[in-house]
């Protein structure tokens, strides 16, 4: 059989890098929820905090870890897999990569191992300080890591030489111009991810009978600030859009499938692209509405995908993560305004609302990965947006061993997502340590303990 | 400028792998050793490294950072040629990594599935770095005699990893567990020893660029040291794993700093090997390099942060130093 390398080789990057985001999807969020969880046990001194502190960190860490190896594989596979990538766009990728370990990677793994275990160790001082480390160096990782992935989407501050990418401006560099609308995407997308992974534990607990008073306060945590964060998460994607359309008009009119350059072009709610016939079937659209989205007006001209013949993504993949992305988004916003109109000053909710939210448990990871794809698999053919092809870098294996690694990945990974989520079942099925709550009068004994 | 950044660059890297080598080998070491215990114990010896192993494999990612931000040219090319073993440690270091974790979180059930899992990405990792670490030195070759040479690394590295383990598992644990570690330490001696011999024969034998730079006078007289030091520090450990008492003492820490240093000394007879290659042979630090502008870039991150780093890092060692506690998480 003729195996492809270069499509086997994009296949294994790709689920590579889906494994690896769905788990700082969690951490990044999660190390800021956790340092709340521990101010809130500092300031009150109810333990049911310390409770929810403990509980969480242990997820934590496992996602962590999760997030480690799978992390550790990404960097590998630049060399084994893309060296070409390296060679040519070594002298932007290589500094920010190395930023990403030297400032962010060893603060994470070095200040969890007192989080997880300095209880009896160390001060409730150091403690928090080793929360807030983490969770500081999580977000600094995401900054290095979105910083050079914007720049393969929006490159500035750079000159080419003999075929070798030279840096002019590392300012330009690193704040490249969707950087700003990147990384705010991110951090915003992982914490609802982390809200509503929070509050569907916390309502499948409710639902067993296993909960307490630290899974309640958990669950409020996570519905209020979902509810919060959805309509901004909105608002800061309408934004990221218009940023893309400046910069990578193609991946708009994938992400919308408009074939031709059309002034008041119809926002196309559902439909099949079809790239043989280049038009859509089964189209129901909304008229004007995509040019009302993206440019602010009813006639505003919205370039096709005729604009760029040969150059474009692959069109289906594209418009229908989007919608994907979409729908999840929206959903998300009307859970969370409900969730919140029912838990406001209660510590009750309805069945219809306990088992809403447990089914959004994970709701996050649908809608983080179905971004990543519409970003990058819309920036295709390019792995640097005009600059540099996928295709020119990828390493010349036989197309068997990629085959074959890949298979071993796919396994692995499938394996190791199974064993995750049934890790987290099983300690979400223990009855709440907080039922054995003993109450705590001030905060300055919670201290002396600690 | 263009010709001391490679320098200081080969200089951090193999700093970081040594560190790697050194900190990453005892908890590798200690995941080798775990079907040997029994339950009780086999909590003890992963609570001995609970709090440190995410660190300790970050070295790892420096090491091969620093390769690709330095000489991004090599780095292609060594990892291309390495695809196998280096996915096969992959999946070894993503096995244990996360079996660490769901050996206690998974249901008891599962905790058997998981040590074992521990134990075969341990061993995994352990012998696919030593397999990587072969193919390296003997040049990237892929002939029969660098096979060899590659397996013969393969099987020492491990050997080696295991002596860091006991020497750590004597500083941490108590009772049983310490006197399991001593007759394992005795049990894994010799076979380091005489991988280290054999590699050290095997080194010049396999590359004409090592045994010119070694046999050549008044070279091995500056270098003699090397293997002089080495051998001392392997008496001593024998010495040591003779006097029980000393060990129950707390003088197991000896076995752990001799390994070091024997560790410490076979980087610097490494270096002095491969410098000023960057690949044996092939290509120097300054063909691969990155430009002056990205180098300088990076520098001033790692002048400002590696020292931070280590600071942390003893700082971490220091909250969780004596001997290991059973691992709580609550």
């Amino acid at each position: 059989m003729d195996l492809d390398p270069l499509l086997l080789a994009r296949i294994q990057f790709a689920a590579n890098i889906s494994f690896h985001i769905l788990f700082p999807a969690i951490s990044i969020g999660l190390g800021w929820l956790l340092l709340f969880f521990r101010l809130r046990f500092t300031v009150t001194g109810d333990q049911a905090w310390e409770y929810a502190y403990y509980f969480w960190v242990k997820i934590f860490a496992l996602t962590f870890a999760m997030g480690v190896v799978s992390g550790i594989t990404m960097s590998f596979q630049f060399g084994t897999n893309w060296p070409g990538f390296m060679e040519r766009a070594g002298n932007v990728a290589g500094p920010l990569l190395g930023y990403e370990v030297l400032t962010a990677f060893f603060l994470e793994a070095s200040f969890l191992g007192i989080m997880l275990f300095g209880k009896q160790r160390v001060s409730n001082r150091m403690h928090l300080l080793s929360a807030f480390l983490v969770a500081f160096g999580t977000t600094l990782s995401a900054f290095w890591i979105l910083s050079l992935n914007s720049w393969m989407h929006t490159p500035t501050g750079y000159r080419i030489e003999d075929g070798v990418v030279m840096v002019e401006s590392w300012l330009a560099v690193i704040f490249n111009p969707s950087f700003p609308y990147r990384f705010i995407h991110m951090l915003l997308a992982s914490l609802l991810t982390c809200a509503f992974l929070v509050a569907g534990v916390s309502a499948w607990r409710a639902l067993q009978n296993v909960d307490g008073p630290a899974t309640w306060k958990v669950m409020k945590t996570g519905v209020f600030l979902a509810a919060v964060l959805a309509p901004l998460q909105i608002f800061v994607g309408d934004l990221h859009g218009l940023n893309t359309l400046a910069h990578q008009p193609a991946k708009i009119a994938a992400m919308e499938a408009i074939w031709e350059t059309d002034a008041g072009a119809p926002f196309t709610v559902f439909a099949l692209p079809d790239e043989a016939a280049r038009r859509n079937h089964y189209a129901v659209e909304i008229p004007y509405a995509a040019s009302l989205i993206l440019t602010h007006k009813t006639d505003g001209v919205v370039q096709g995908l005729n604009a760029f013949a040969g150059e474009h993504p692959p069109v289906a993949m594209v418009f229908w993560s989007f919608r994907v992305m979409l729908a999840v988004g929206g959903l998300m916003l009307l859970v969370s305004w409900w969730g919140t109109w029912q838990l406001r000053g209660r510590h009750t909710a309805n069945k219809p609302l306990l088992r809403a939210l447990s089914l959004m448990t994970f709701s996050g990871w649908v809608a983080v990965l179905a971004g990543w794809y519409v970003t990058e698999i819309g920036r295709q053919p390019w792995i640097i947006d005009g600059v540099l092809r996928v295709s020119d870098v990828v390493a010349d294996h036989p197309g068997n061993t990629v085959a074959a690694t890949l298979a071993g990945y796919l396994l692995l990974y499938a394996f190791l997502l199974v064993a995750y989520i049934g890790a987290l079942r099983n300690l979400s099925r223990k009855p709440a340590a907080s039922l054995r709550l003993i109450p705590v009068t001030s905060a300055a004994s919670a201290n002396r303990e600690a | 400028m263009a010709y001391w950044l490679p320098i200081i660059y080969v200089g951090i890297m193999g700093l970081a792998l040594l560190i790697y080598v050194v900190l990453d080998g005892y908890d590798l070491g200690v995941g080798m050793l775990l079907p040997l215990a029994d339950e009780a114990e086999k909590d003890m010896m992963i609570a001995s490294i609970g709090p440190f192993w995410d660190a300790n494999e970050t070295w790892i990612v420096l090491g091969v950072g620093v390769l690709l931000i330095a000489f991004p040219l090599a780095h292609g090319v060594i990892l291309t040629s390495l695809y196998v073993p280096a996915t096969l440690m992959l999946m070894g270091l993503i096995l244990r990594g996360v079996a660490f974790d769901l050996r206690v979180k998974a249901g008891d059930q599962h905790k058997s599935l998981w040590n074992r899992a521990f134990f075969v990405g341990s061993l995994t990792a352990a012998i696919a770095q030593g397999w990587m670490l072969g193919a390296y030195v003997s040049g990237l070759r892929g002939d029969t005699t660098s096979l060899i040479f590659s397996a013969l690394i393969g099987l020492t590295l491990p050997a080696l990893y295991l002596v860091l383990a006991c020497g750590w598992l004597m500083m941490k644990a108590e009772g049983s567990l310490l006197t399991k570690s001593i007759a394992w330490a005795r049990g894994a001696i010799l076979p380091m020893g005489l991988g280290l011999l054999l590699v050290s024969i095997a080194t010049p034998l396999v590359s004409n660029e090592i045994a010119d730079k070694w046999f050549s006078f008044p070279n091995a007289l500056y270098m003699a040291p090397i293997p002089l030091l080495s051998a001392a520090c392997y008496a001593g450990i024998v010495m040591l794993l003779r006097d029980d008492n000393g060990i129950y003492r707390g003088r197991g820490w000896r076995l752990f700093a001799a390994t070091v240093a024997i560790c410490v000394l076979a980087t610097l007879g490494l270096a002095y090997s491969i410098f000023p290659d960057v690949i044996i042979g092939q290509m120097s630090i300054w063909q691969a390099a990155a430009s002056v502008k990205s180098l300088t870039f990076t520098l001033v991150g790692v002048v400002l942060t590696v020292p931070v780093i280590l600071v942390y890092t003893v700082i971490v060692y220091r909250v969780f130093h004596g001997k290991a506690t059973a691992l709580s998480y609550e």
